[in-house]
């Protein structure tokens, strides 16, 4: 259990002032020029030692990405790019930052920025985040007012801008490589790597694209040093993280624990427990829709971070934890999951673009039983013929949860086909 | 090119630029790599997944090798060389899995597609693909587009490939097509509903993988199998574009571009891929001789008998036309040289120098435009007059050239600087003495034919001598050969006519030859030549015999006969040495082979066939141009020559491009 006095994000529920007075107050902005002082190898250093690793699902570790950006001057603009088209489903955490906590999201952007060597940040927000988007334009607003952003950003020495830029609602535009083709105005596509963004980002310019709680956790980090992050969670699992916990609880929550904190103790401690108690639990989904689910059997003893769910064939993904009790309808949960993904591809590569329809079209029948026993295995195969093969993740995210129902929830689908060939007999007797 | 390196693909070795992609270097080590969207000449788009390799060593799934170059490749333990492995369980699992995903929603349905026989997609599955479906749900069906005239679509067959998409906007530079939608709803489609407005769209026929997009006009004529295919040189312009013309029986049923690196690469123009139904329609098949003001058919001996009266007769003015190969202008050279007639090529009446061949041809090479780092466009309008070289000026632009043009404002489908509408523009900029290096200059025929044409020349010359050289671009396919030939005096066409009793037109349908002289028309078409003549002498068209054509940039290159002449027509060549033994004064060969040992005795560059031969560079002395206006190049692209104004498809798309300048 992380004790208060760890927390980043001590106003993750808006209780207290989101703006700038507020931040200030709650330690953000603290010394920020002396942090950029110490130089950008120090901050990538610090980073790296602090075993930070990406938040925006793939769990990469964020100084050693900051640190592929190339080191020699070139002429090019470089570019941080903020992630903030946060629509995997379930996930919500970076919504709270943008909302309550967008002070540290800036200060990041420039500590990170400066240490990449970057003097404009852009913000890509998703398009259903109006609000949000809104809330941090004024903030971004008032750090500019404050001469926190701009010219001689924060006394810094350092000038950094940052644009805001609202995407227009497409899944895919998450995809970074996709996110920077929509940043330049053109169709939300994924770019092919290599050549990656550290290389050719933005307009052809050597990129970082980082998730908003990567960003938005380095200052307090800087501030407090690599140790102490590093000292939470199991090792190569370090930190805090926000989870955004939905579903069958009573509570649903979105919490900043720290990192390998056992599932649990997650539920029961935040969230009310599972609707109807712990062994009404059926199944969860750990990190966000696209990553494969856990049977509720494997639950007891699950730790919530990369290295443990990855070894269940799993992943912690964004940690929005989806808790689903007995009374779901497992096959079509994950059907809805499917049509989202047909819906979400973007039809640019093949085996995502024919695949995820076929997909979502067995998964279709298997929801009433409307199938044979050997099209549970086609649907297997051909999840694993689209996942591995695409140009992005998305045929992947696609392709997981159906391998998750079928590796542990085989005997439900069967049973439903085995019954509905039964009533058909009976009916037709 | 940088250090090769080396790399193993299946077991070979091969040494490898590392800027090549690694489908490119497995080519180079002679394996097949399959693939739908990966085409050398546009960009890569990485989207089918059917090059799929697997980069030992690399992650442990399965790579696309058209989008990863060899220098991205890591290498292996103890430094030895990256291996690559096309052949493995991994890859032809891939390989199976896409071809599945490729077929579940194509329609399947080849017996009645146009693609059968030459279809990527079927010999991919069938090399690649397993034998049965696995895809029980309903098929995707996709709305047909209407692309215009030439393109016929099938879109339910798309696979997506893009690649149509990708040579319309880079190298048509057009923007009119683009992919719509998202997942499998994703379609491949012509924004609002447009038609296609370029004059290179009938590639997209060729690149299509599959029989989304077929040729409207050849649509269910004939299969790729049934044809008789001849290798030969298009004269629809001056570029000598490499083709293939495709024949049944006696007919040409298509014309498709070969590849040429330094002449068309592999596109072709629409007049060149879609006239050949002028072939068929308004052929002159018998001679006729005009008798009360009509032509009426006479017999080949009564023909000849009249014409060799009429040379007789004298005095001889001999004209040649655009489409003529070079023997026949030879011959005719030398039949009027016996007669002391004139000779004259130059019927638009351009200011080419006849006896300075690096100022009638100029001294640079179309595959210059690839390496020129600024292109001054002097006249003329590439885009109607060599719209396939105009798209490699495209491509250079898009490489970072920079284009400057002189002439009246118009889309040439790419930016350029305007420099200027008159002579003394241009002058002016080559008095102002601008940095040549690098620059290659295209003089277009407009200019040469105004009156201070030699003078533009001059100057374009000067400019020339100290950048990469000069293009002269030509409209005529057979102009460079006649001047090869030395088929050309020195006044020019006003000098040979006047006085002249007898005209020799040896398929000259552009001009107007004046009352009064006995006019024999010698060639294919019922046009405006025939119209005048006296005396029509049926003759072959371009696919129809052997011949020389010397291109824009003065390479000779040999175009084959594809099918036979109708009717009672004859080669040219051989009309001519008819109508030579007829006045008693015979040529001296009796083939095609020897006529072309004899023009090579005197014109030995004419037999180095595909040598661009060096130019002597003479540049032209300097005279003071005029304030002329430019006038704009050849404007009506569809009707420029005799078959192609016999052709119903050129006359719809001249009409509709007219529709379209209105609208």
């Amino acid at each position: 259990m992380l004790q208060d006095s760890d927390r980043i994000f001590t106003n993750l529920y808006g209780f207290d002032d989101g703006g700038l007075a507020g931040a200030r107050r709650r330690g953000h902005w603290d010394g920020t020029a002396g942090l950029i002082a110490k130089g950008p190898e120090w901050i990538v250093e610090e980073i790296k030692q602090s075993g930070l690793r990406g938040r925006g699902g793939a769990g990469f570790p964020t100084g050693l990405k900051w640190s592929f950006m190339p080191k020699s001057d070139d002429g090019r603009p470089r570019y941080l790019v903020v992630n903030a088209d946060e629509s995997e489903p379930g996930t919500c955490k970076d919504r709270e930052i943008m909302r309550h906590e967008p002070h540290t999201l800036l200060e990041g952007c420039l500590l990170a920025g400066f240490a990449m060597r970057a003097q404009s940040a852009y913000i890509y927000i998703r398009g259903e985040y109006v609000r949000e988007r809104e809330l941090l334009q004024a903030a971004i607003d008032e750090a500019y007012d404050a001469g926190l952003l701009g010219h001689n950003a924060a006394g810094s020495g350092w000038n950094f801008e940052i644009f805001l830029h609202h995407g227009a609602g497409a899944y895919i535009c998450g995809e970074e490589t996709a996110l920077l083709e929509s940043l330049e105005g053109k169709k939300g596509m994924p770019r092919m790597k290599p050549p990656f963004p550290a290389v050719a980002g933005l307009y052809g310019c050597p990129t970082t694209v980082n998730n908003v709680e990567s960003i938005a956790v380095a200052p307090t980090i800087l501030r407090r040093g690599a140790q102490w992050f590093a000292g939470i969670g199991r090792p190569r699992n370090s930190g805090t993280k926000i989870f955004a916990v939905s579903g069958h609880v009573n509570n649903p929550c979105v919490v900043e624990e720290a990192m390998s904190i056992p599932l649990r103790e997650l539920i029961d401690r935040h969230c009310g427990g599972v609707r109807g108690g712990w062994d009404n639990l059926k199944a969860v989904i750990p990190g966000g829709s696209s990553v494969p689910c856990l049977p509720g059997g494997l639950c007891d003893e699950a730790l919530m971070d990369f290295d443990w769910l990855a070894g269940q064939k799993s992943g912690l993904g964004t940690a929005a934890v989806i808790v689903m009790d007995k009374s779901t309808d497992i096959v079509r949960a994950i059907w809805r999951l499917s049509k989202f993904y047909k819906h979400e591809s973007c039809g640019q590569c093949t085996p995502c673009r024919e695949g995820a329809g076929w997909m979502m079209r067995v998964m279709q029948r298997l929801v009433t039983g409307e199938a044979e026993l050997e099209e549970i295995d086609l649907l297997y195969e051909v999840s694993k013929q689209v996942e591995g093969h695409t140009i992005c993740a998305l045929g992947d995210a696609a392709a997981w949860p159906i391998q998750g129902l079928i590796r542990h929830f085989r005997d439900d689908i069967e049973a439903r086909i085995r019954n509905r060939k039964a009533d058909l007999k009976a009916a037709a007797e | 090119m940088s250090e090769l390196r080396q790399v193993e693909i299946d077991g070979i070795i091969v040494e490898a630029d590392p800027e090549l992609t690694l489908i490119q270097a497995c080519e180079q080590a002679g394996v097949e790599i399959p693939r739908f969207c990966y085409h050398e000449r546009l960009s890569i788009a990485g989207n089918c997944r059917m090059c799929l390799v697997e980069v030992v060593g690399g992650p442990p799934k399965p790579t696309a090798s058209c989008a990863m170059q060899v220098r991205d490749l890591r290498p292996g333990p103890d430094n030895c060389p990256p291996r690559i492995r096309t052949n493995s369980a991994m890859v032809k699992k891939a390989r199976e899995g896409v071809m599945e995903f490729l077929l579940i929603n194509h329609p399947l349905d080849c017996p009645i597609c146009d693609q059968g026989g030459e279809c990527d997609l079927q010999d991919q599955a069938m090399a690649y693909g397993v034998d049965m479906s696995r895809y029980r749900e309903p098929k995707r069906a996709v709305e047909e587009l209407n692309l215009g005239p030439l393109v016929e679509t099938c879109m339910t067959r798309c696979i997506s490939c893009t690649r149509c998409v990708r040579f319309t906007t880079e190298v048509a530079g057009i923007t009119q097509m683009g992919q719509t939608g998202r997942g499998e709803d994703a379609e491949i489609t012509s924004y609002l509903n447009q038609s296609l407005r370029s004059n290179l769209q009938g590639n997209i026929i060729d690149l299509c993988p599959v029989g989304a997009l077929t040729s409207k006009p050849y649509a269910f004529t004939a299969r790729p199998w049934e044809l008789t295919k001849t290798e030969t040189i298009d004269v629809m312009d001056a570029l000598g574009s490499n083709i293939r013309v495709d024949s049944k029986g006696r007919e040409v049923m298509r014309i498709i571009p070969r590849n040429h690196d330094g002449v068309n690469e592999e596109w072709i123009s629409d007049k060149t891929r879609f006239a050949w139904d002028g072939l068929r329609r308004q052929r002159i098949d018998r001679p006729y001789m005009r008798r009360d003001g009509r032509l009426v058919p006479v017999s080949w001996q009564e023909a000849l008998d009249l014409a060799a009266g009429a040379l007789r007769q004298g005095p001889v003015a001999a004209l040649a036309g655009d489409l003529v190969p070079v023997e026949a202008v030879f011959a005719l050279g030398q039949l009027v040289d016996a007669l002391g007639g004139a000779k004259e090529c130059r019927t638009d009446g351009s200011a080419l120098p006849h006896d300075n061949r690096s100022a009638y041809v100029g001294n640079a090479q179309i595959a210059d435009v690839d390496r020129a780092g600024r292109i001054i466009i002097l006249g003329g309008n590439p885009r109607n007059e060599a719209p396939v070289l105009n798209a490699r000026i495209r491509g250079a632009w898009l490489q970072g050239a920079r284009v400057g043009y002189f002439g009246p404002a118009t889309d040439l489908t790419y930016e350029y600087d305007h420099l200027g509408k008159d002579s003394h523009s241009f002058e002016s900029y080559v008095n102002g003495n601008p940095d040549w290096s690098g620059t290659l200059i295209i003089v277009g025929q407009a200019v040469l034919r105004q009156a201070d044409g030699p003078a533009l020349l001059a100057a374009a010359m000067r400019g020339a001598g100290d950048g990469i050289g000069m293009l002269v671009l030509h409209n005529a396919a057979a102009r460079v050969g006649a001047l090869d030939v030395g088929f050309s005096s020195a006044g020019g066409i006003q000098a040979v006519l006047p006085g002249a009793g007898t005209v020799y037109c040896l398929g000259v349908d552009e001009v107007d030859i004046p009352q009064g002289p006995f006019v024999i028309y010698q060639g294919s078409h019922g046009d405006r030549g025939a119209m005048r003549a006296d005396l029509v002498l049926p003759a072959a068209a371009y696919t129809e015999e052997s011949g020389i054509f010397v291109n824009t940039e003065g390479r000779p290159q040999l175009a084959s006969k594809a099918t036979f002449p109708p009717g009672d027509a004859k080669e040219n060549w051989a009309i001519i040495r008819a109508v030579s033994g007829e006045l008693g004064t015979p040529l001296a060969y009796d083939s095609l082979q020897d006529l072309r040992h004899r023009m090579g005795e005197t014109h030995p560059h004419l037999l180095r066939l595909n040598e661009v031969p060096e130019n002597e560079w003479k540049p032209l002395p300097l005279l003071g141009c005029g304030d002329t206006v430019i006038a704009a190049g050849q404007e009506n692209f569809y009707l420029s020559n005799p078959i192609a104004r016999a052709s119903v498809l050129m006359s719809q798309l001249a009409a509709g491009e007219a529709d379209a300048i209105a609208a």
